[in-house]
């Protein structure tokens, strides 16, 4: 079953050259083929018990990337809809024609970038993946040639650039950790990694894991390395914006975890653990002030990403299993409830003209498909049942209710519910009210309306019955993750 | 005296210095002095010369490496960033400079003598703090890879403190360069293949960085980045 690895790798990026060449409306459409056919083949990959290898080893694929893979893929096929309703879809004069093109070429590579960065073998050519995500996304914010796109895009590339150059720092001296066993020259390929990783030097490895948690935190959007987030969330067009929240995160949180996963078996759990708690609890504990006091509705669900890389992190650092299956559910719930609150956002801040929460009213009544839709995801990403949040959070908080080390749980407790509040009240009141008589009643496209119809779908699944062969997986990745008994 | 072509073991236990690690050293050294010479270049163009003969340094001790230690891969590391980094690299800049059109003065933040002694206090950081860990090189002496981590940590108070684009891309770029030190000292052996795509990496963030500065001087007719405060909050 390698080929659909192989079809992973090519397809995104054959689609991403043919938009240049095939005519506007067939570009379209083959984005939209590949979002939906890259998803199908991850969600093919599922079942899977046994690691799928190709290439001669150098893509690999277990229950861990499979996760993250379903994660990405599912918002590249949501993204891929909602961009065709979104982006000049009457695309009538040559410069938007060209826009157009330009941004189904970039969307392409970009979600390629992602799945690639899940699918190749070794901590070498994820953090090339990684890096490609960097600044492909980083084209992606600066596309609409704003004032405000030019500033965030400027300071995304260099601050996750840095922060990546660190992220090789960490996977270099990961490789001397290494070469200590294999000797000097050797591939990273994980499975040789994990089994050896017992006899790593301790001290190396916690430099690595440092470094690594500090460099692909950066992109992660860790406070108090987060300062690029939330200008390319709010500035970026709303697909990219969508992306980045949903899926570019969770992939270098990914990076973060195969570093973890050799951390814990080199130096024992603890103290991973306790890094990722530190990062984790500035995360939620900033994002949860900074979501008290938001004035702009793209923003505050930025902050709201750094609230919820806060939780992942946190949810790392409990020591009971059921937590990190919690942490695995909460990825793919964040990616279908973030996706759908920035289609949301955007189509609300396109229609009323304004970002400016404290001027946006009436939402509802200016869209009554994507308005009320949009309030319904903002309650999934508060955690409200039957939202596949709901259900992820109460798996991390029964984790670490689980272990009396975990205690600072009530601490979690806390700034989630604080985070919450000021989410859940900035983000909803734009949908209320009358609506402004200037405004056009109607949805613009429904397409924008099936992606969010699509989005909330999957979150609720996640929330009411995950599917049987879903929660198998969450649970050998899990275990994957863990220390070996 | 022990020299080129000694058994590692022989160097690893040795209490005099080698040759090679006296020349290994050099090289590092002067690689971390161009960049303290490159936080306080007043131009651009100097800065861009500096990260040219920067590279340089890190192409010789790639060479120097292969040579003395007998592994000829880095022989082919060594062409690759000596064409990309010494050449076409500063080459992208230097060309992207010429079409702003704009005057090209000093960017600091701070006087050169506290950007000099902050840089000095972060290179006695990093060599202390990194030397008391126990990384034992086979390819080259440990201090070099105490040396890499102060070219690093400089690179980024370059970033932070020079307040106009061409610096900060400069500054990213010496980074790169840093890690490379590193990577020659601790993973010399390191697969060509993985390398190659680090440096294939280096170039498309060279055109992202040229592409994005390019179009931040469209809109503000400025290398400056002091007009970047719009986003807050």
């Amino acid at each position: 079953m390698s080929w659909d690895l192989v079809v992973l790798l090519i397809g995104p990026a054959a689609v991403a050259v043919a938009c240049w060449f095939v005519p506007l409306r067939a570009a379209r459409a083959l984005t939209v083929a590949a979002g939906a056919v890259s998803f199908a083949l991850s969600v093919l990959l599922v079942p899977a018990g046994a690691p799928t290898t190709a290439l001669s080893g150098w893509l690999r694929v277990d229950s861990l990337s499979v996760v993250f893979l379903v994660a990405v893929t599912f918002l590249y096929a949501l993204t891929a809809i909602f961009a065709v309703g979104y982006v000049h879809p009457d695309g009538d004069t040559a410069a938007r024609a060209r826009y157009s093109r330009r941004f189904f070429a970039g969307l392409n590579v970009f979600c390629w970038s992602m799945a690639v960065a899940c699918l190749v073998n070794g901590l070498a050519l994820l953090w090339v993946a990684v890096e490609v995500t960097t600044v492909v996304s980083a084209l992606l914010v600066a596309i609409d040639d704003t004032d405000g796109a030019t500033e965030a895009a400027w300071k995304y590339v260099l601050i996750a650039s840095m922060g990546l150059g660190i992220g090789l720092l960490a996977t270099i001296v990961m490789y001397y950790a290494g070469a200590q066993v294999f000797g000097d020259a050797y591939e990273l390929f994980y499975p040789k990694l994990l089994a050896s990783a017992a006899h790593f030097p301790p001290a190396v490895v916690r430099l690595s894991f440092v470094l690594a948690v500090l460099g692909f935190g950066t992109k992660m959007g860790l406070v108090p390395v987060h300062t690029w987030l939330p200008d390319a969330h709010s500035e970026a067009p709303t697909p990219v914006s969508a992306l980045l929240s949903g899926s570019l995160l969770a992939v270098s949180f990914y990076a973060i975890l195969r570093f973890f996963q050799i951390a814990v078996r080199a130096v024992g759990p603890t103290f991973p653990r306790d890094v990722l708690l530190a990062f984790g609890l500035a995360s939620l504990g900033l994002a949860a002030l900074y979501l008290a006091s938001q004035r702009d509705l793209k923003r505050l669900f930025a902050y709201s990403s750094v609230e919820h890389m806060g939780i992942l992190a946190i949810g790392m650092s409990f020591s009971a299993p059921i937590a990190v299956v919690g942490v695995l559910l909460h990825v793919l719930a964040h990616a279908a409830a973030k996706g759908t609150a920035f289609f949301g956002a955007g189509s609300v801040v396109r229609k009323l003209g304004t970002k400016d929460i404290t001027r946006i009213r009436g939402g509802i009544g200016a869209l009554p498909w994507s308005g009320p839709m949009l309030v319904l995801a903002v309650l999934g990403l508060c955690a409200m049942p039957p939202g596949g949040m709901f259900r992820s959070e109460l798996l991390i908080v029964s984790g670490g209710l689980a272990d009396p080390a975990d205690a600072v749980v009530a601490v979690l407790v806390v700034l989630v519910t604080v985070a919450s509040l000021g989410l859940s009240f900035f983000g909803t009141q734009t949908m209320l009210g009358p609506t402004p008589d200037t405004v056009v009643k109607g949805e613009t496209s429904w397409m924008v309306v099936t992606a969010m119809l699509l989005g909330l779908g999957g979150l609720t699944l996640l929330g009411v019955h995950p599917p049987g062969a879903l929660s198998h997986l969450l649970e050998r990745a899990a275990a994957e993750l863990g220390a070996p008994r | 005296m022990i020299g080129v072509g000694v058994p590692v073991a022989a160097l690893v236990h040795s209490q005099v210095p080698s040759a090679f690690s006296g020349v290994a050293e050099g090289l590092t050294l002067v690689v971390l002095l161009s960049e303290f010479a490159m936080l306080r270049a007043p131009l651009s163009r100097s800065q861009i010369r500096l990260y040219s003969f920067q590279s340089l340094a890190v192409t010789a001790l790639a060479a120097y490496v292969a040579a003395a230690r007998g592994i000829p891969d880095l022989y082919a590391l060594a062409v690759l960033s000596l064409g990309l980094k010494v050449i076409v690299v500063p080459l992208v800049i230097v060309r992207l400079l010429r079409d702003a059109r704009v005057e090209l003065v000093a960017s600091n933040r701070l006087s050169v003598a506290t950007m000099t002694l902050l840089a000095i206090g972060l290179a006695v950081f990093a060599v202390f703090v990194l030397g008391s860990l126990p990384v034992h090189s086979h390819s080259l002496p440990a201090a070099a890879f105490n040396l890499s981590a102060a070219v690093i940590l400089v690179a980024f108070l370059l970033v932070i403190v020079r307040s106009d684009v061409i610096s900060q891309a400069v500054g990213f770029f010496s980074l790169e360069n840093g890690v490379s030190v590193t990577s020659l000292v601790v993973a010399a052996g390191l697969p060509l293949v993985v390398e190659v795509a680090f440096l294939f990496d280096l170039l498309v963030a060279v055109v992202v960085f040229g592409v994005l500065m390019r179009v931040h001087h469209g809109r503000t007719d400025t290398l400056s980045t002091d007009v970047l405060d719009r986003l807050k909050g």
